[in-house]
């Protein structure tokens, strides 16, 4: 396993685009978040300090900063299509079977360098959240800390089943710009599917669908946490109420969908002709 | 004799097509084989199959002794097919690290390989910056990294120019000096006809003939004559029992043997016939020539 994985970091972190990439998907998101954690002084005239407003607060900020760093994992979407697309590019997918890989160990080398950054980027938004929260925090009781933590699950298993997704669209497709044009086809394919739904039965059975359509499913394991913050500022609006938590079934679907993906790719590959 | 790879009854179809048909042969320990064949006869795909790259329609092949999964003796195996195939944006150090990592074999030969290529100067530079020569030798190097029982090469001198293709050549004469097997699929006879000592020949995916190269045709060889009398040495030919085809171009005579005779014995009787001769050439057929004569008949 950590042979796989040796060899697709040498893969990656050696081509400079895909450095630069992961840089703007995993690390920029904290700086973000750092920066905003500041006071800014709005050319003197008020100072901004978004910890005054409570959103920096135990539990809510596992909520926030999930749902903001998980915005930018589109970045390393396009590391994880051109990892594929490159392979093909060069043919040298063809030199690494002749050379004595597998495709099974091709296709899960390619699954253990998903699984790693996302498990960095998890334990990255886990210590500065943590670390911001401490700082800003009103309520800093253990119990609370720990409350909701289920987001951060929820944050890891939403990276790997999307970049699961686009590894399968980049076996499928082979070109990465293509695969990444059909990732947003299927982003439009899931609406119109939902519209027809809408249409032809009611809404709340169409949404209880819709919520297993792949991206759904993965964008719905953390809801957006706005509503939520305005919940919090006028607690006496009840229309604003709205389920944000993480579900157990939630999580399921998603791990589905990614062992759906991952094994449709292998199967893929063990059918073709290189 | 220990065989390296087993073929039996493999067939590939790519739709209507049928790539390779039905084909068998053996590779064993220690020779050096040519697989020719017509672009298109499925050399290729041959060796793509039992590279793990292609899949059979039908039929088995077994590495070594047949125990080991495909992947796991491919690690014993050095194979190039058709174009060097790295990444672009490494350098050739690498590059061959990675390989080492996929053959789990140690990366203290890199410096040692690319030695034998002579890229060890171009070592650190990028493979995007190099020639095609290069690559291709780059390519060899990797190919040798785990010291392979067994060294496939498909076409490794297409593309290059005569400097390239001497190199190339050079570089499996030394290979081959060593005792390592090696398989080379080429169109070029006369790159097989330097190097192999077995051959496979191919047409539109269809074994014609399996085994040593100077076994490829029953024949005996052929005279090159020529004489100021030619009328008289053709009457001499066309009736002597030992001669079956004759071929008169301008004032050279060619005529083909049925039955082995020396070309001393063969100076003597015309000398005592009166006819004498300005040019004698015993020759047997090159391996063009046999492998014309081999794909023409079928």
């Amino acid at each position: 396993m950590l042979r796989l994985l040796n060899l697709e970091l040498q893969k990656l972190l050696l081509n400079r685009t895909s450095k630069v990439l992961i840089f703007i998907s995993f690390i920029l998101p904290f700086f973000v978040i750092i920066l905003s954690s500041l006071k800014i002084n709005v050319f003197g005239f008020f100072t901004l300090e978004l910890g005054e407003l409570g959103i920096f607060n135990f539990p809510i900020i596992w909520h926030l900063t999930t749902f903001f760093a998980s915005q930018f994992k589109f970045f390393f979407a396009i590391v994880v299509v051109s990892m594929i697309g490159n392979e093909y590019s060069n043919k040298t997918i063809k030199q690494n079977l002749i050379d004595g890989l597998s495709k099974q160990e091709f296709i899960l080398s390619k699954f253990y360098a998903i699984v790693f950054f996302s498990l960095v980027s998890t334990v990255l938004i886990t210590l500065i959240s943590l670390c911001i929260g401490l700082y800003y925090s009103s309520y800093t009781e253990l119990s609370i800390i720990i409350r909701e933590t289920n987001f951060i699950i929820a944050y890891f298993v939403k990276l790997v089943g999307f970049f699961s997704l686009c590894l399968f669209l980049g076996m499928l497709i082979k070109r990465s710009a293509f695969a990444l044009a059909f990732l947003f086809v299927l982003y439009i394919l899931e609406w119109i599917a939902f519209g027809l739904m809408v249409w032809k039965l009611d809404m709340a059975t169409a949404e209880k669908i819709q919520n297993f359509f792949p991206l759904k499913s993965m964008y719905k394991l953390i809801d957006q946490p706005f509503q939520r913050i305005a919940m919090t500022k006028f607690p006496d609006k009840a229309n604003l109420t709205y389920d944000y938590s993480v579900h157990g079934y939630e999580i399921a679907i998603v791990l589905g969908w990614t062992a759906l993906f991952i094994f449709l790719s292998y199967r893929l590959l063990k059918r073709r002709d290189l | 004799m220990e065989p390296i790879l087993t073929i039996e009854n493999l067939t590939k179809k790519f739709g209507y097509l049928t790539a390779v048909k039905d084909l068998s042969f053996t590779i064993n320990k220690g020779n050096v084989y040519g697989i020719l064949g017509p672009n298109g006869s499925g050399k290729s795909t041959t060796l793509g199959i039992v590279l793990n790259v292609v899949n059979k329609t039908s039929g088995h092949f077994k590495w070594f002794d047949g125990n080991t999964t495909t992947h796991n003796a491919l690690k014993k195996v050095g194979a190039i097919i058709e174009r060097p195939n790295f990444y672009p944006y490494m350098s050739a150090t690498q590059n061959l690290k990675l390989v080492c990592k996929i053959k789990g074999v140690s990366m203290a030969k890199i410096e040692e390989k690319l030695e034998i290529v002579g890229l060890l100067e171009r070592k650190d530079s990028k493979f995007s910056t190099y020639s095609l020569g290069m690559k291709q030798r780059l390519a060899i190097a990797s190919a040798l990294l785990n010291d392979p029982e067994i060294l496939i090469l498909d076409e490794p001198t297409n593309g290059l120019d005569p400097q390239g293709i001497h190199q190339i050549r050079e570089i499996i004469k030394q290979i081959a000096a060593k005792g390592t097997t090696i398989l080379l699929a080429s169109h070029l006879l006369d790159e097989v006809e330097k190097v192999c000592s077995h051959v496979v020949v191919l047409r539109k995916g269809v074994k014609l003939y399996a085994g040593r190269v100077d076994e490829m045709i029953s024949s005996h060889g052929f005279f090159e004559l020529k004489s100021h009398n030619q009328e008289a040495l053709l009457n001499f030919v066309e009736n002597h029992p030992a001669f079956g085809k004759i071929k008169v171009t301008d004032t050279l005579v060619t005529a083909f043997l049925n039955e082995p005779m020396k070309s001393d014995d063969f100076n003597k009787l015309l000398f005592e016939k009166g006819i004498i001769l300005t040019h004698l050439v015993q020759r047997k057929e090159s391996l063009e020539e046999q492998f014309l004569q081999l794909t023409d008949k079928n």
